[in-house]
């Protein structure tokens, strides 16, 4: 499904994905964990189309298709989808208007036509109620003054409404409550299934409680370098990183 | 000794002072119109046309703007107002409109010409004819003085309107003022209208300024604004997006009296030269002035907003918002002086010009400046210039937004921020939709 190989990356002439390999087959969900700065956010952002960054080797592949050529759009339009770990503040633009521009640029690439603003309107508030989005956050400035907790669980909202194939999240545990990680995991598991994937970015077992990845891997300084199963969290919430950071150096 | 310095005039400079000897008789006005004609022409005749040696016009040069003149633009024949007519959209019952073509009044395009609370008329009537009030509010003895683009209105001005609204009344719908210029030939355009607020008016003036046909045309129009204490007024200014051979500059002149509240917005297209100039001057005590804009360029457009506003008196506030979409080799200009007497304590003044270059060779000179003389003040300025903000425009890409898209929708929700100092709600959804269409026409 998502295939990365021999990653090499860097920004500013600093080289911060390091010959990075992973493969997440279709219907698995990877977990990454590894330090603060070990190029996990690099490594989703370069997978997901954002310029600036320099690859000097390897490849990315989507089902078989190599993006890393494309545009972040076209990617999304693929199917691919982030959950930042920060998500951006819109000022001037509602919630409401970004959630129709993002699904109707998506259908638009499917070559589907725009959604119906009444139909448009029943889905948003069928998936916030779900997810506890209050409607009148809908309304507001997209992400601006919104709470931490609520804004990830707008990143996992945008990720219902545009159904993606692939979901990378990036932290998206970091500042929810208890009850939201709840949410967020019963999302995941729900979508999880054939004809998609999913990559977690955790510094947290607990998330992983939740949603029971089917492999583990541990990045450090730019590479993966060591992958395992569930079990392998439980060993890095008890152990921390040290066996690894010498390694990766 | 004595040495004079003696100024090559340009073809455009001799030009226009010979247009104004051929027609100074005929222009309309009596004895003391003359006289500030004259003092007008005397005064562009030893200036020249500014260029960017004139402090005020520094990044802003009218002189190499303007080589040749334009001969002066004509009344508009049957045909002329026909397509003219054509152009406008109906008006609503009620609706009060007054039509320019080429600076002239055509009362047979107007609305609504006498009502019990509107009058309005052509000023060459009330030059001619008007009391001394009139005609004193109309030669702004303090607006804009010494400066020589203003003085060639001043000189050659004439067929424009008079709108007066009485005290007390509020208008439901806008009252438009719609300034329309051909360009089936080129033409040079010089007319000067006043809208005049009663004592506790509240109305909306929509004017707008279209451009019909591509000819080179040379406007250099003024609006006086005079506000009468307790009126509430908004000031809604369209400039529909002009042919790039066009020179245009335009004078705002606003005398604010007491408990005044007086917003005027502006949205400016671009296409050709465009010098805005607004003179604001806070003539009493407890009003509240708002200037906003967006200006929105491309190509090779040159817009210049320039504005001053004169906090003569203590216990006002003035609020300065303006921005700017810059793309392609476009320049844009902001200047904004705000200067407050000695004894005008308590005086509130805040201005902000913002700016996003969307070309790779667009340019934009802020020229911020206060001249404090009270000590008692909260005055403040910022300017910025700047890029689309990469991260907001990955971000609305990886939701899927193709780049043109996702730059459209933030940089309709940076000018969306000065659309929103409209109260008027049908203009603004119009104002929206117009920058809407800005944008989709840029992104194409
Ligand atoms: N624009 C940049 N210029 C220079 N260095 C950068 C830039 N962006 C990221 N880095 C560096 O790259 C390294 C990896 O950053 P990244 O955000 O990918 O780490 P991370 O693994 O996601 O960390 P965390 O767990 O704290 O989220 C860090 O050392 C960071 O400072
Ligand atoms: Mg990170």
């Amino acid at each position: 499904m998502l295939e990365i190989r021999n990653l090499h990356a860097s920004i500013g002439g600093k080289e911060i994905l390091k010959g990075l390999t992973l493969t997440v087959k279709d219907g698995d969900v990877a977990a990454i964990m590894g330090p603060n700065g070990s190029g996990k956010s690099t490594l989703s952002y370069i997978v997901s189309g954002r310029e600036g960054y320099e690859v000097t080797a390897g490849e990315v592949f989507l089902n078989g298709e190599n993006i890393l050529a494309m545009p972040a759009d076209e990617r999304a339009a693929k199917g691919l989808f982030l959950a930042f770990q920060y998500p951006v503040e819109i000022p001037g633009v509602t919630t409401m208007t970004f959630l129709k521009a993002a699904m109707n640029a998506q259908r638009k690439h499917r070559g589907e036509k725009e959604l119906p603003t009444p139909e448009f309107m029943k889905i948003v508030r069928a998936a916030s109620d779900k997810l506890g989005v209050a409607q009148d956050m809908l309304r507001r400035a997209l992400n601006v003054g919104f709470s931490g907790g609520e804004k990830k669980r707008m990143e996992v909202l945008q990720m219902t409404l545009l159904d993606p194939k692939f979901g990378i999240l990036d932290e998206t545990d970091s500042g929810l409550d208890i009850d939201a990680l709840r949410v967020v995991a019963d999302g995941v598991n729900a979508l999880r299934g054939d004809g998609r994937g999913f990559l977690v970015i955790t510094h947290y077992q607990r998330l992983l409680e939740y949603i029971k990845p089917d492999s583990v891997h541990v990045m450090a300084a730019g590479r993966i370098v060591k992958s395992g199963g569930p079990e392998l969290a439980h060993e890095l919430e008890a152990n921390g990183y040290k066996d690894y950071i010498g390694q990766a150096a | 000794m004595s040495a004079t310095v003696t100024r090559i005039k340009s073809e455009a400079e001799t030009s226009l002072e010979s247009a104004f000897a051929v027609v100074r008789e005929t222009l309309p006005g009596q004895a003391k119109v003359r006289a500030f004609r004259d003092e007008a022409a005397a005064l562009f005749a030893s200036n020249g046309l500014p260029t960017r040696r004139v402090e005020a016009w520094h990044y802003t040069d009218l002189r190499a703007a303007m080589r040749t003149m334009s001969p002066l633009a004509q009344p508009p024949d049957e045909a002329l107002i026909a397509r003219a007519g054509a152009s406008l959209s109906p008006a609503a019952e009620g609706q009060v409109r007054a039509v320019l073509i080429d600076g002239y009044f055509v009362e047979a395009l107007s609305r609504g010409l006498i009502t019990s609370d509107i009058t309005m008329r052509s000023l060459d009537v009330t030059l001619a004819e008007g009391d001394h009030v009139a005609i004193e509010i109309l030669s702004t003895p303090n607006l804009g003085r010494g400066d020589a683009a203003l003085a060639l209105n001043t000189a050659f001005m004439r067929g424009g309107v008079e709108i007066d609204i009485e005290p007390g009344y509020h208008a439901a719908l806008p009252i438009e003022l719609i300034n329309i210029s051909r360009a089936e030939r080129p033409a040079a355009i010089f007319s000067r209208s006043m809208v005049r607020a009663g004592a506790g008016s509240k109305f909306t003036l929509l004017e707008k300024h279209v451009s019909l046909g591509a000819e080179a045309v040379q406007k250099n129009d003024a609006l006086v604004l005079f506000t009468s204490g307790r009126s509430h007024v908004e000031h809604v200014f369209v400039r529909e997006r002009a042919p790039d051979s066009q020179t245009h500059v335009h004078s705002l002149l606003l005398n604010v009296w007491e408990d005044v509240k007086l917003n005027s917005y502006a949205l400016v297209e671009g296409g050709g030269f465009l010098r805005r100039q607004i003179f604001a001057r806070l003539e009493s005590e407890r009003a509240e002035l708002s200037l906003s804009g967006s200006t929105l360029l491309r190509g090779k457009d040159h817009a210049d907003t320039t504005l001053v506003v004169d906090h003569a008196n203590p216990n006002n506030s003035s609020r300065e918002y303006f921005k700017h979409i810059v793309d392609g080799a476009a320049t844009g200009v902001f200047q904004g002086k705000i200067i407050v007497a000695p004894h005008a304590q308590k005086t509130d003044g805040t201005m902000k010009s913002q700016t996003i270059l969307t070309g790779d060779d667009a340019a934009m000179y802020n020229k911020p400046e206060l001249e404090i003389f009270a000590d008692d003040v909260t005055c403040g300025h910022g300017a910025t210039v700047g890029a689309l903000d990469p991260v907001q425009l990955f971000y609305a890409m990886s939701r899927g937004l193709p780049r043109a898209d996702a730059e459209t929708l933030l940089l309709e929700a940076f000018a969306g921020d000065a659309t929103d100092k409209v109260a008027d709600e049908t203009l603004r959804e119009m104002l929206i939709t117009r920058v809407r269409n800005w944008l989709n026409g840029r992104a194409a």
